[in-house]
């Protein structure tokens, strides 16, 4: 048996299917992952995402710390609330995870980390805190709900709190806003407008059963993933690992080069990579022919492997096959990829494929 | 609690098959196979013609999960696929044991039937793998 958050029972009740994920028993879906996805698409859906791991980070060192330990640069993040998407690299250019960070005011930040990478994650802070002044707390206390979809905001307006509700209405995507106990970031992972909630793991029930009664849509781990491939949004251990660095992952936008003086983890390792020939390409993919494109497929050019399915599934919204694909740089937009032997055609697309409910590739 | 027919034999790999009384049988997969997958969007039906032996994987059906093999029950011709899963794979979803029947099997040896599983050793092993 594996972890259970504060909302499982919940899960059960609803009939979920129930599956193993990064250490937790966590639903895959509540009936169809595919009516889940268009809810989120065409009105709302909600997540439970408290596998997932806030951690608190706190103290007179806790920005020059950030900068250290990132790739992306903390110093950006000025204004109350901001968030920053970042990795967080090993001295090899590997991602040891990805994160999102808020600025929560001078010498408070909170990062959101992978349920599987958690342990990993608040290890490695912390031995690269080892002699600053800042204290990194893991916020197990907390339950997390990602309500996500074009009419997410008018939902779960009249379910925040009373302190809460003016702030969190008014806050810009890529913020957040906060009081004594909630925390609410206008942040996803589905290409939509939404919020994702942090609060007191005693309240998520209540928070999830008003969702229900105001017919937010479960959406299970199903759903989250062709959502967010659908996005263009990359997932950790799929499209980078500790040995597949940003560069390699589509992740250059996220790399902060400027100050040259500033050194982060990784950033020798980065800048050679950077500099090295060889360079592949991150790419979207669109199977034009039949199937269904799969992780460790191979793409085809010219009769060669020229390279490797990352990510891919089909797009309930697309209702095609797509993927990610580390490739050759200059393969060609029309390549193949080998699906049990037979070569089908594909096309190279640049993602996201979806966002706010419209297709932005042509089919 | 799946639904499992008793007029029909059943594989460990959970796929079903009927008996047309015309020397002929009719495969798919089952109720229990079918929730296990999720939504299916994609199956790969076998060539018509096409010579299989018992156990060998013939066909693929595709969910927004994962490719799963579909084996032939038994050694045989395959006489017709159903063509209907081309544009709505969803029938297995649907209606596992009618509509979304996958192929069409002349067998070489009729009485091979006999020795598939029946409903109730069937939903026997269902429930030990859950």
């Amino acid at each position: 048996m594996g972890l259970r958050t504060p909302l499982f029972s919940e899960h059960e009740r609803l009939g979920a299917r129930i599956v193993p994920f990064g250490g937790w028993d966590m639903p895959l879906h509540y009936g169809s992952q595919i009516e889940e996805h268009h809810a989120v698409r065409r009105a709302a859906g909600m997540f439970d995402v408290s596998h997932m791991r806030p951690v608190d980070i706190e103290g007179p060192d806790a920005l020059p710390f950030l900068r250290h330990l990132l790739a992306n640069d903390a110093a950006k993040l000025t204004a109350p609330g901001k968030a920053l998407y970042t990795c967080m690299l090993n001295p090899q250019g590997g991602v040891v995870d990805d994160l999102i960070l808020y600025f929560r005011g001078p010498e408070r930040y909170r990062a959101v980390v992978n349920a599987g990478t958690a342990e990993k994650d608040i290890a490695w802070m912390q031995a690269q805190a080892e002699g600053r002044q800042l204290n990194i707390q893991s916020r197990d206390d907390l339950a997390m709900i990602a309500v996500q979809g074009p009419d997410a905001r008018a939902r779960i307006e009249p379910l925040l709190p009373d302190g809460l509700r003016v702030s969190a209405m008014q806050v810009e995507p890529f913020f957040a806003a906060e009081d004594a106990h909630w925390f609410v970031g206008r942040t996803g992972y589905t290409g939509e407008d939404g919020f994702e909630i942090m609060l007191p793991s005693a309240d998520a029930v209540t928070l999830w059963r008003a969702l229900l009664a105001a017919e937010v849509r479960p959406c299970g781990l199903g759903a989250r993933d062709t959502l967010r491939l659908e996005a263009g949004m990359n997932l950790y251990g799929q499209d980078m690992d500790e040995t597949i660095g940003p560069l390699d992952a589509g992740l250059g936008w996220t790399i902060a080069w400027h100050p040259d003086e500033r050194d982060f983890v990784g950033r020798e390792a980065l800048t050679a990579r950077r500099d090295h020939l060889e360079r592949r390409d991150f790419v979207g993919l669109l199977l034009t022919g039949r199937g269904v494109l799969r992780p460790h497929q191979s793409v085809l050019a010219d009769g060669r492997v020229v390279g490797e399915v990352t990510s891919g599934g089909f797009s309930p919204t697309l209702e095609r096959s797509i993927a990610f694909a580390r490739v050759e740089a200059g393969t060609p937009d029309d390549c193949a990829v080998d699906i049990r032997g037979k070569p089908v055609n594909a096309r190279i697309v640049k993602p996201p494929f979806v966002r706010h409910g419209r297709i932005l590739v042509d089919l | 609690m799946s639904d499992a027919p008793t007029d029909l034999r059943y594989t460990k790999s959970h796929e079903w098959i009927r008996d047309n009384g015309d020397g002929t049988v009719t495969v798919g997969i089952t109720d229990h196979a079918q929730e296990a997958l999720g939504d299916i969007v994609f199956v790969e039906i076998p060539d018509q013609g096409r010579e299989v032996d018992a156990e060998e994987a013939c066909a693929v059906v595709e969910s927004v999960k994962a490719a799963s093999d579909i084996y032939s029950p038994l050694a045989g011709e395959v006489i017709e696929s159903n063509a209907l899963l081309n544009d709505s794979p969803e029938a297995i979803n649907n209606s596992p044991y009618d509509e979304g029947w996958i192929f069409r099997l002349a067998p070489n040896d009729m009485t091979a039937l006999a020795g598939l599983l029946d409903a109730s050793t069937y939903q026997q092993v269902v429930e030990d793998e859950t």
